[in-house]
C-alpha cells in the first residue's frame, strides 16, 4: 500500500477529530458563525505554486513576500488577528507555499482595517497592508470572498456609490447595508440615528460632486 | 501673521458625522489668521474601499484632487493641500507618492487626468493640519493666543493609526507628540499612554456610522482605547479624525453594557479644544455637536498641586 502524505500540521485544531479549530473560550464561539472553517492542510499536488508571485504582480514590493522569516511580529502588533482564521504570518506562510483556494477563501483580508502596524513593524518591510488589498481584489475577481461577511458588501457599496456621485454620504450607505445584510438590526441602532440626526450629523441629502460625467470618464480612462 | 491661505480637502465624513471637526478647525485657522480655502468640486479620496477592487482608479480618484488643488495655485513651487480626515491624509499621501515615480501607472493616471482636462506634474504636497499647527504656524504663535487655558484639564490624544503609518512626515511613527505638545501649547495636562496610535476599529464601521461591520472586533478595541484613558486620569480624549471620533464616542453605551465597565469620557477634536483656549464661541466649535461634552471644574489647589492633591 503507498504510503500517504501526511497533511500539515495546523497551529490548532490538529488533534481534534473534526480537524475543525477549537472553539475558544468565552464570547468569542458567537463569532464563529461567519467563519468558513475549512481544511487548511494540502498535498503538494493540490498547491499552486505561482500564486506568490501572482500577489507580486499586484503590488509595489509585493516580491519580498519570498523574504518572510515567518517571526510572527505582523500576526502579534494585528489588533485584529483574533478576528482573522488565518493570521498575517500564517496568510502569508500559505500564500508562499501556493495555497491558493484557501488564501483566497479567507476571512483575514475583510477583517483587515489597513492599519498598517503589519507594515511597519515588519523586519523584512514586506508591505503586508498593500498585499491584503491585493488578496481582496483577487478574491473580488474571482468570486471567492466570503458571502456572509459584511465588508466585501460595504465595499461594493461604496464603491458604487462614488462612481456615481463622487463623494460618499454615510447615512444612505449604512443605511443601503442594513437593508441588504441585517435589516433586523435597523431597528436596534435606530436611537443612535436619530441621536446623530438630532446633532446635525446625519446628512440626509446625498452629497454629489458637479464634475460627474468627468470623473466616470477619468476611471474609464483607467480601466481601459 | 501674514495672511496665508491653504487649498483644503475637507473629505466625506466632515460633511457628515465629523461636521464639528470642519467648523472647529475653520474657526481655529481664521482665528491665527490662516485661511482654508475648500477646494472646489472634490471628490472623495477613495479610502481604503477603492484600493481593495482596482488600485489604479483608487490613485486616480485621489489624484484628481491633486490635480485641482495645483490648478488653483497660479504660482509655480509646491501647493499644500490640507487634509484633516486621517484616513483620506493616508490616500492622498499615497497617490501623492505613486505620482511622484515614473512608469506605466504615472502614464496611465496623467493620461486619464487629462483626458478630463487636467494636468498634474506632482507639485502638490499632501499635508495633514496637525502638521500646519506644528510646524508652520508653530507652537509658540498658538500658545501667545490663548486667552482661555485649559488648566488642570487632562488630555489624552488619539492620534489614531493613519497619521504615522505607513508614512511618518513630521512625527514619529511609534511616540508621535505633536498632539501633547500642542495640548501643553493650551494650557492642558498631555496624558502619557501607549495606545496613541493603536487601531480603534474606526475603519470596521467605514461609510456607515451607525452600524458596526464588526461591532464585536470595534468595541473591543475601542474598549481597550478608553479603559485605558480612563485608567490614566483623562477627562477628555482628542482625537484628528472624523472616523475615530464618531468610534469612540458613539458606541460607549453599547460598549458599557457590553463589557460591564462604565464607559462615560467625552471624545473632542483637538480643534474644538484649541478654539476653547482661543476663547472661540463654543457653538462655532460645533461642541453642541458631541454626544456628550464636559470639561472638570477644578480648584487652582488641584491644578497646581496635579495628580497628588486629587488623589
Amino acid at each position: 500500500m503507498p504510503v500517504q502524505s501526511v497533511p500539515a500540521t495546523r497551529d490548532r485544531g490538529i488533534d481534534r477529530p473534526s480537524g475543525r479549530p477549537a472553539p475558544r473560550s468565552g464570547n468569542r464561539s458567537k463569532r464563529t458563525r461567519w467563519r468558513p472553517v475549512r481544511d487548511q492542510s494540502k498535498f503538494e499536488a493540490q498547491l499552486e505554486p505561482g500564486f506568490a508571485e501572482e500577489i507580486a504582480a499586484e503590488v509595489e514590493g509585493g516580491e519580498r513576500l519570498h523574504q518572510c522569516i515567518q517571526c510572527g511580529t505582523c500576526s502579534s502588533v494585528c489588533p485584529l488577528s483574533a478576528y482573522m482564521d488565518l493570521t498575517p504570518r500564517r496568510l502569508i506562510a500559505m500564500a508562499r507555499a501556493g495555497a491558493r483556494d484557501d488564501v483566497l477563501h479567507s476571512v483575514s483580508p475583510w477583517v483587515c482595517t489597513s492599519c498598517y502596524a503589519c507594515t511597519i513593524e515588519c523586519p523584512k518591510q514586506i508591505p503586508i497592508t498593500e498585499i491584503m488589498h491585493a488578496l481582496r481584489r483577487i478574491s473580488l475577481r474571482e468570486v471567492t470572498y466570503p458571502r456572509r461577511f459584511i465588508t466585501p458588501v460595504m465595499t461594493r457599496e461604496f464603491v458604487d456609490m462614488i462612481q456615481d456621485r463622487g463623494r460618499s454620504t454615510e447615512s444612505w450607505i449604512s443605511l443601503n447595508l442594513y437593508l441588504k445584510t441585517k435589516p433586523t438590526e435597523l431597528l436596534k441602532s435606530a436611537p443612535t440615528g436619530v441621536r446623530l440626526l438630532r446633532k446635525g450629523r446625519l446628512g440626509i441629502r446625498r452629497e454629489s460632486i458637479k464634475a460627474r460625467e468627468d470623473l466616470r470618464a477619468m476611471l474609464k480612462a483607467v480601466a481601459s | 501673521m501674514s495672511a496665508r491661505s491653504y487649498a483644503y480637502y475637507p473629505g466625506c465624513s466632515s460633511k457628515g458625522v465629523g461636521r464639528a471637526y470642519e467648523e472647529s478647525l475653520l474657526a481655529v485657522f481664521e482665528r491665527l489668521g490662516v485661511g482654508l480655502d475648500e477646494l472646489e468640486d472634490w471628490n472623495c479620496c477613495g479610502a481604503t474601499a477603492w484600493p481593495s477592487v482596482d488600485q489604479d482608479q483608487a490613485f486616480a480618484l485621489a489624484a484628481r484632487n491633486l490635480a485641482l488643488a495645483e490648478e488653483r495655485a497660479a504660482a509655480p513651487g509646491p501647493v499644500d493641500l490640507i487634509s484633516p480626515c486621517n484616513g483620506c491624509y493616508r490616500a492622498l499621501l499615497k497617490a501623492q507618492r505613486a505620482l511622484e515615480g515614473h512608469g506605466g501607472t504615472v502614464e496611465k493616471i496623467t493620461g486619464a487626468l487629462s483626458a478630463i482636462g487636467l494636468d498634474y506634474t506632482g507639485r502638490t504636497r499632501v499635508r495633514h493640519p496637525i502638521d500646519i499647527l506644528v510646524n508652520e504656524i508653530g507652537i509658540d504663535a498658538i500658545e501667545r493666543a490663548v486667552v482661555r487655558p485649559l488648566s488642570g484639564v487632562r488630555v489624552a490624544s488619539y492620534y489614531g493609526c493613519l497619521l504615522v503609518r505607513p508614512y511618518a512626515t513630521f512625527d514619529d511613527r511609534h511616540n508621535p507628540t505633536s498632539m501633547d505638545r500642542l495640548i501643553a501649547a493650551i494650557g492642558g495636562e498631555p496624558v502619557d499612554w501607549p495606545l496613541k496610535t493603536r487601531c480603534c476599529g474606526g475603519s470596521c464601521y467605514c461609510g456607515g456610522p451607525v452600524i458596526g461591520v464588526m461591532p464585536e472586533a470595534t468595541m473591543q478595541l475601542s474598549h481597550a482605547l478608553l479603559r485605558e484613558a480612563t485608567k490614566r486620569g483623562a477627562d477628555v480624549v482628542a482625537t484628528i479624525c472624523s472616523l475615530c471620533h464618531f468610534n469612540l464616542e458613539g458606541f460607549q453605551d453599547r460598549m458599557t453594557r457590553r463589557f460591564g465597565h462604565p464607559h462615560d469620557i467625552p471624545v473632542a477634536f483637538i480643534s474644538q479644544l484649541i478654539g476653547l483656549a482661543l476663547g472661540i464661541d463654543e457653538r462655532r466649535l460645533g461642541l453642541h455637536r458631541l454626544l456628550r461634552w464636559r470639561l472638570p471644574e477644578r480648584t487652582p489647589a488641584e491644578v497646581e498641586g496635579g495628580a497628588h492633591a486629587r488623589a
